[in-house]
């Protein structure tokens, strides 16, 4: 059957099972919306603004493990959308981005809300296509989504003409996609893999070291069975929390720039680092030349040939997909020999709990204004450790990371390499539609959350009842922590002058707004926030305008170079 | 270390764009890339001179292999291979120089192919080298204009990069 290329768009969304289309209409894009319009196999959310849309995509899809998908029109539709297409791309997310674009015989005329979107986006996505033949279109389409979702995932862009979209062409969708130029490795090199084991088995100090590749990859629960086997110690990156339970012994906490002292010096003094799904970046490791002064050995997982041996060599690489690789080192493990270094290990478990006692993440208690620590430990104690919590950037981000303990994947969602301050709500609205009826928490800052405030009316418009937990210290915290720090104090632009009333702002646009000012009424208030089941409730909690983020890596410096809170 | 990488990739539009911006982006070296469709027209291939560590040419190499159009990747420098670049040179040659530009073409193997009363135009075939020590050779004030294609390679024998 003929079907026009607005369509075969959707009939092709459809085919591949999508459920939601983050989007914002436009002229190009006209036709397509014309046949959604004509359609119920998928749901469109029309958010306020194209960052948000992508990241409403991007949240969906951290969180439920699908392919994400945004729409967009051309010219300031798509360079609306680069900021979250560019979020998605550091961060490894899969989406498929569809933006319209101006008649194919009037590309490369300046035509009215034309941009090279091919160009613009190319360094940002994975791969991206421009339609320029009807008879293509359901094939770029099915090839999207595959790249999308597979090897390395990330965001994937479709640029259709809207003379594309009005053309017709005979529909058939494939059932199949190959492609010669891309054909992503799966299944890691057994030598390879035993040679990691006899590697890991005969360690002194060894160190588990866990990224973002193994929630992506599906493979938490692979990751814990191999580190309970072998009782060592694991440290998860800021991407990774959740990919081992926060609440278990074995956990050493985040590391990294604002990573515990007893992960960071495990990691430092190492003989043996399994690293999986994780890329030794700078705000991980910090100096690599620092790291390298500690002789180890490194094990390296990752489906990505190109993260391993970067930034810091390895000594045995093992290219693949981590959860396979995970199960026959695993197998491995249990036929076969027991570790050569027991007794070494009891002392580097002792020695851990040494650094461990420093209690790194001690805050005060007593003060009388409400600390931010003490609001995420609470949000995490009333939502029982299992809400899905979204973050801006900021100290609230790293607040949130250091306090809220995951004990499962895919609850934990934050830029964490673009580091996107506008990312919290819009992400936690794609949270929310793929997990209706659960918890979910957008941990903020007073100056993040104004990046895309507008979403208080998409939410309104969706009944979407997230509960914003807005750490609000009247500054860019984490600017100014660094002002404080390597600035001598001079707070330049840093303070968030003419606020508003955020609980007048969340009521009038139709949610429920709280402010919360002393430490007593913050647990009570979160308990009453998430009582309220089918409300959006903003919390504005008042907190300690000088609090710092400890421990801290100063940029440049080793890991094991931390500042401490009562070092100050 | 110099390196020459040569690639077959998808024949499509932008396909020289994702190179080229990838090295842009991540600050490698290019030296040179020459780039034309191979005998199956869907697949084109590059070369690109570039320099750079050990380290450096690795990730070039995987960073490359990343790139979704990108079908096959060899390095000719890990083995025995063939270069060759092509190179115009325009020469001044009237008076006693017009003998003397005739001779040196003969030595280097050159052709002239375009002659005007003051002029010769020489073709070159070789390894970047030889082509360099003829430039070295000229007069350099009768050298009106000059240009190269930038290299081209193969591997020797049966060392063949083919889909
Ligand atoms: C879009 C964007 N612009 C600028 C920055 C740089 N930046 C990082 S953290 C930060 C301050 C965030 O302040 P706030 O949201 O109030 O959070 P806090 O640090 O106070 O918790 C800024 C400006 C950024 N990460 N993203």
């Amino acid at each position: 059957m003929e079907l026009t290329g607005a369509e075969i768009t959707v009939r092709c969304l459809a085919e591949e099972g999508v459920e939601f289309v983050f989007g914002y209409p436009g002229g190009a894009v006209l036709n397509i919306y014309d046949e959604i319009f004509k359609q119920d196999k998928f749901k469109h959310v029309l958010v306020r603004h194209e960052q948000a849309a992508v990241h409403g995509a991007d949240g969906y899809a951290r969180s439920s493990g699908k392919v994400g998908v945004a729409l967009v029109t051309s010219g300031p539709g798509l360079t609306n959308a680069v900021t979250g297409i560019a979020t998605a791309y550091m961060d490894s997310i899969p989406l498929v981005i569809i933006s319209g674009q101006v008649p194919v015989p009037a590309i490369g005329m300046d035509a009215f809300q034309e941009v090279d979107t091919v160009g613009i986006t190319r360094p940002c996505v994975k791969h991206n296509f421009l339609v320029k033949d009807i008879k293509d279109l359901a094939t770029t389409i099915k090839k999207a989504f595959y790249i999308a979702a597979t090897g390395r995932p990330g965001p994937v862009l479709v640029d259709i003409p809207k003379d594309i979209t009005q053309q017709s062409h005979e529909f058939a969708y494939p059932e199949t996609v190959t492609m010669r130029s891309y054909s992503p490795v799966v299944k890691g090199h057994s030598g390879q893999i035993k040679k990691a084991v006899q590697m890991l088995l005969e360690a002194k100090r060894p160190m588990i070291y866990a990224g973002g590749g193994v929630v992506l990859g599906n493979a938490a629960a692979q990751l814990t069975e191999l580190t309970k086997l072998l009782g060592y110690p694991v440290t998860n990156t800021l991407m990774g929390l959740g990919a081992y339970p926060a609440t278990d012994a074995q956990f050493l906490g985040m590391l990294g720039m604002h990573g515990t002292y007893e992960a960071n010096m495990a990691m430092q003094h190492s003989d043996v680092l399994l690293a999986v799904g994780a890329r030794f970046d700078d705000r991980v490791i910090g100096s690599p030349e620092h790291f390298a002064r500690d002789a180890r050995r490194i094990v390296h997982i990752d489906i990505d040939p190109s993260s391993i041996s970067k930034r810091v060599k390895v000594d045995v690489p093992i290219v693949g997909d981590v959860g396979g690789v995970l199960d026959e080192m695993i197998k491995l493990i249990k036929a076969g020999k027991e570790k050569a270094e027991a007794k070494a290990i009891t002392a580097w478990w002792t020695q851990i709990e040494l650094w461990r006692a420093k209690n790194c993440l001690k805050y005060n208690h007593a003060s009388p204004i409400i600390k931010p620590q003490f609001v995420v430990e609470k949000l995490w104690e009333v939502t029982g450790g299992d809400a899905f919590v979204t973050t801006d950037v900021g100290q609230h981000q790293m607040w949130a990371a250091q306090y809220y303990k995951f004990d499962q994947p895919r609850r934990w969602i934050t830029s964490g390499g673009l580091g996107t301050m506008g990312f919290g709500l819009p992400a936690a609205m794609g949270v929310q539609l793929a997990h209706p009826g659960s918890d979910v928490a957008c941990v903020t800052g007073e100056s993040s959350i104004q990046m895309c405030i507008q979403e208080l009316s998409t939410c309104k418009q969706y009944h979407l009842p997230l509960k914003i937990v807005n750490l609000n210290n009247r500054y860019m915290g984490m600017v100014r922590q660094w002002q404080e720090f390597f600035y001598g104090n001079r707070y330049a632009e840093s303070y968030m002058d003419s606020l508003p009333d955020f609980v007048k702002l969340a009521e009038a646009y139709g949610h429920v707004g709280m402010k919360i000012e002393k430490p007593a009424d913050v647990e009570p208030a979160l308990r009453e926030a998430f009582a309220m089941k089918e409300r959006l409730v903003f919390m504005d909690f008042i907190t300690d305008q000088t609090e710092n983020v400890f421990p801290m890596v100063p940029g440049g410096k080793g890991i094991s170079e931390m500042i401490l809170a009562e070092e100050l | 270390m110099r390196h020459i990488i040569s690639l077959l990739m998808e024949n499509e539009a932008g396909a020289l764009s994702r190179v080229a911006g990838l090295f842009s982006a991540r600050g490698y070296n290019i030296e040179s890339l020459t780039v034309a469709p191979t005998e199956d027209a869907t697949l084109s291939r590059m070369t690109i001179v570039t320099r750079g560590s050990e380290d450096v040419i690795e990730q070039i190499i995987k960073q490359l292999n990343k790139l979704i159009d990108v079908v096959k990747i060899l390095d000719l420098s890990d083995g025995s291979h063939i270069e060759r670049e092509l190179m115009l040179v325009k020469v001044r040659a009237f008076g006693k120089d017009r003998e003397e530009m005739k001779r040196m073409a003969e030595i280097f193997r050159g052709r002239i192919i375009d002659v005007t009363e003051k002029t010769y135009t020489i073709e070159l075939t070789g390894p970047g080298s030889k082509l360099d020590a003829f430039i070295e050779a000229l007069d350099q004030s009768a050298i009106l204009e000059t240009v190269r294609t930038g290299a081209s390679g193969i591997g020797r024998g049966d060392r063949i990069l083919k889909v």
